[in-house]
């Protein structure tokens, strides 16, 4: 399959922001047509030499015509910001049944985990019509996921995570390519992004040889890392209890009140002394160096399944160890 | 009455000039004499814009076909890298201030010389302790940073001499500091009797807001160097995320000096232009203290505007709200200063030397790249168009059509002043109209390419680009060639040019009523000042200085 053009319009958004770029393309060119036309104009007619009459320009009119052009200037721009602003602003809900999709960026590539399990290197296979949530991370450098025909770019970053959104509305394979500078082949860090019939990405995702979905696959390293040693409440440890952290406000030992999101479980695993919990004491070992980005992934979508369906994850009720307590 | 002064030269021995004060070569390394240490400054600057001419020249050529020519990606990497390190800081920040500024301050204002002659000689010597880094740099190997220097990966991941550059780009910011310190303080000080703040030539407005933009902005850029250096150096984790640092402070510490930067780059270029359009319209410049008020609100509002290049960093929504309202704003007083120096045009008796050819360029380069920075800062179109060709054209048409044009403008207009000799003025024409086309030939494609997703650093690219590649290519060989021809004529025209006389263009500015080249204490008694600049109108021929024949007509012993 060879990819698609660049400019194709993937998504309404991208259909928005080719409009607003459109409306700039002519407000600017009339703007640059009038100034090159009165530059010549006036080169033409005021030559040195030529009859036109040449009076003096009187002060007061002059005072006028630069108030009148200033505030012109001014509305004209603001009414520029005000388009292109309001188009962002609606942007910024993500749908809340999006699909999650894990992307880690290195040198020189993309490790892409989708949430039936399979994961993909350089690709991104994804649904047609379902909004596509795209959670992503770097393992080193600054990197930058850039999909051209949805008209979005976001840099990724290492140590955090960062989120793309789009719905795709056209079939097809286009390309995604990264944008920020990242060292020797950054100009080959590219792929392709697979936009499928929802059946055909249902069909394609069982197909996959990993089909554990990412939250089960994490659940089973929380037991094997032996985060369930403390973190569950028959355990002797004063740790806290993790069921329904996800999203709810962390009130923590120096007075702030935190979300706890990904970036919040994530530094919680990898720098445990950064936000104390109030009411705990700070025991919690580093996993620095000890979980990969890909496993941290996994880690954070069985605490986020936690959350939002407290049966999901069936074996940590009946796997006798710890799960029936994370239930209250 | 100028002809009276060429007979003068012709008649009588000239005292000696700036020029003549010492031949020696420790005579100019040693000097404190602001106008030889302009001609340092050229003479500096003119080499690196070679040397980043060069590097980018290559990267040209080497983007004709999608594969690559003759390079590998590392060597690629440290080309534009190179180039944007040296055409930004041994280039662009001190062309216009450091050579025509340090030049015409003091002439402009009625002075003998800056308010710490010797604090400039130093700076230049600062100037040459950086270069020596970056020559350095580039002769055991290059850094592959891009000019941007971000960390994590110039502190943890690239391969080349990033403290060496660090280092350079460190030492040469002081040395913008200095002459910055030295403008602001000659402003205050140096005025001559009668020279009020609102008599000021746009030029030397420009040189105060640049200085103080300089000496506030400049600081943070080597706060920041030393950041990287420390953790790259000594391990110290700053910007390293596993060890708990900030992955994109980085990037806040360096825009907070790089967008003022472009100002500092631009600013200049602005009141090069401003002097030179009035002098061929025969016009006094349209709406004076509105260009004041509008030098003095870009400097400010620039501080505030850092936050737009990082709208895809991963920056807070509503502070991508904020930053995008600010750049609007500061859109504003550029347009204006379009529209006064259009509307100078009108009325006026023009004609069409060289400066006034580059500075017209000016006016429409700028536009194009002052609108394009409109699109940039609407967040939607910039989280496509950034990091893209896209950007770079943008840019380009700021500091290259802009800053460059008015560079040239300037140099070609007070070429006469500076050396007293006559360039040619049909080659310097031609030069002007090439530069014009070359310019547009190289950069028009890579907006239409960057808009069509052509991430910019990229050594290998899709084929779908090659066609606006070559285009680009082939544009960079015209501007190439309008950049080389100044060096021939200006060459030739020291040699064998005509003597220039006081004042070849009847300019009404205080530097051209001394001689050319200017006696070394610039004025033989200081002028005393009873009206504005531009005084080009039939009506008021009074000079803006009380006398009406040159202050010091050559010819006259001291």
């Amino acid at each position: 399959m060879t990819t698609d053009s660049f400019m194709a319009v993937g998504s309404d958004y991208a259909g928005k922001v080719d409009e607003t770029f459109w409306i700039l393309v002519i407000i600017s060119g009339l703007i640059t047509a009038l100034v090159a036309s009165l530059i010549a104009g006036f080169s033409l007619r005021y030559r040195r030499g030529s009859n036109a009459w040449r009076g003096p320009f009187p002060e007061r009119v002059s005072r006028d015509v630069e108030i009148g052009w200033t505030v012109a200037t001014l509305f004209l721009f603001l009414f520029i910001f005000w388009w292109a602003a309001s188009n962002q602003l609606a942007a910024l809900d993500v749908p809340g049944n999006a699909l999650e999709i894990h992307v880690v960026a290195k040198q020189w590539m993309w490790r892409v985990q989708q949430p039936g399990g399979a994961r993909e290197i350089n690709e991104i296979h994804v649904p047609e019509k379902v909004p596509v949530r795209l959670v992503m991370t770097s393992e080193d450098v600054i990197h930058d996921l850039f999909l051209p025909t949805m008209r979005l770019k976001q840099d990724v970053l290492p140590g955090r995570y960062t989120f793309l959104w789009f719905t795709a509305i056209k079939t097809g394979v286009f390309h995604l390519t990264c944008a920020e500078y990242c060292g020797t082949d950054h100009s080959v860090m590219a792929g392709r992004l697979v936009v499928m019939t929802a059946s055909d990405y249902a069909r394609w995702s069982s197909a996959q040889p990993e089909a554990d979905n990412l939250a089960r696959q994490g659940e089973a390293l929380f037991y094997s890392l032996g985060c369930s040693g403390c973190h569950a409440p028959t355990s002797s440890v004063h740790a806290p209890d993790l069921h329904g952290v996800y999203g709810r406000a962390v009130h923590l030992s120096d007075g702030r009140v935190v979300t706890a999101d990904e970036a919040y479980l994530r530094d919680s695993i990898l720098l445990p002394l950064k936000d104390i919990v109030v009411g705990f004491a700070p025991i919690m070992p580093s996993f620095q160096g000890v979980v990969t980005e890909d496993e941290l992934v996994k880690l954070i979508a069985y605490l986020k399944s936690l959350s939002t369906s407290p049966t999901l994850p069936s074996t940590a009720i009946e796997g006798g160890r710890a799960g029936t307590g994370v239930k209250q | 009455m100028t002809d009276a002064v060429i007979g003068d030269v012709a008649a009588e021995t000239p005292p000696p000039s700036y020029l003549g004060a010492g031949h020696t070569l420790l005579s100019w390394l040693t000097t404190t004499d602001h106008k030889r240490i302009a001609i340092l400054y050229a003479i500096s600057i003119t080499f690196f814009f070679f040397i980043g001419g060069i590097a980018i020249a290559l990267v040209r050529l080497e983007l004709m076909t999608p594969q690559g020519l003759f390079l590998t990606s590392d060597a690629y990497n440290r080309l534009f890298s190179l180039h944007g390190i040296i055409m930004v800081w041994f280039f662009l920040v001190p062309s216009i201030p450091a050579t025509m500024g340090n030049f015409l301050l003091p002439l402009m204002i009625g002075a003998n010389d800056v308010a710490f002659p010797r604090l400039n000689l130093l700076s230049w010597y600062l100037y040459v302790l950086g270069a020596a880094f970056t020559i350095y740099t580039l002769i055991s190997g290059g850094v592959d940073t891009g000019w941007t220097f971000y960390a994590p990966f110039s502190t943890n991941y690239a391969t080349g001499y990033v403290i060496a550059a660090a280092a350079g780009v460190f030492v040469v910011g002081f040395s913008s500091i200095a002459t910055g310190v030295n403008f602001i303080a000659t402003a205050h000080m140096l005025r001559a009797p009668g020279m009020t703040w609102f008599r000021l030539p746009l030029f030397v407005w420009a040189m105060y807001t640049v200085s103080l933009v300089m000496v506030l902005a400049t600081p943070v850029l080597a706060m920041s160097l030393l950041l990287v250096v420390v953790e790259r150096g000594f391990g110290l984790p700053i910007f390293d995320a596993t060890r708990g640092g900030d992955p994109i402070l980085f990037q806040h510490l360096f825009w907070f000096y790089s967008h003022p930067a472009v100002y500092i780059m631009i600013l200049p270029a602005m009141g090069v232009v401003s002097e030179v359009i009035p002098c061929f319209a025969r016009r006094t410049i349209f709406g004076y203290t509105f260009m004041v008020y509008a030098l003095i609100a870009i400097a400010v509002i620039s501080f505030m505007v850092w936050g737009h290049h990082m709208f895809v960093a991963g920056q807070s929504p509503l502070a991508n709200l904020v930053f995008s309202f600010l750049s609007f704003i500061v859109a504003v007083p550029s347009a204006i200063k379009v529209f006064n120096w259009t509307a100078t045009l009108h009325r006026g008796q023009i004609t069409f030397e060289a400066p006034m050819l580059y500075a017209l360029g000016f006016v429409g380069l700028f536009t194009i790249g002052g609108l394009t920075g409109l699109f940039l800062a609407s967040v939607p179109i910039d989280i496509h168009a950034t990091d893209s060709y896209f950007v770079i054209a943008h840019f380009h048409f700021v500091m290259v059509g802009g800053t460059v044009s008015a560079y040239m403008a300037g140099l070609h207009f007070w070429w006469p002043k500076i050396t007293g000799r006559m360039y040619s003025e049909a080659w310097a024409r031609f030069a002007a109209i090439t530069t014009f086309l070359g310019f547009n030939a190289t950069f028009m494609p890579q907006f239409v390419m960057g808009w069509n997703g052509m991430p910019r650093r990229y050594h290998h690219y899709p084929d779908i680009f090659q066609a606006w590649h070559v285009m680009s290519s082939v544009g960079a060989l015209i501007l190439a060639v309008a950049y080389v021809l100044p060096l021939v004529y200006f060459g030739w025209s020291l040699l064998y040019g005509r003597r220039a006389p006081a004042n070849p263009w009847n300019a009404t500015g205080l530097e051209w009523q001394t001689s050319s080249p200017p006696p070394k204490e610039n004025f033989h008694r200081i002028p005393r000042i009873h009206a504005g600049p531009y005084r080009y109108h039939a009506s008021d021929r009074l000079p803006m200085a009380d006398d009406r024949t040159p202050v010091r007509p050559q010819g006259e012993t001291p």
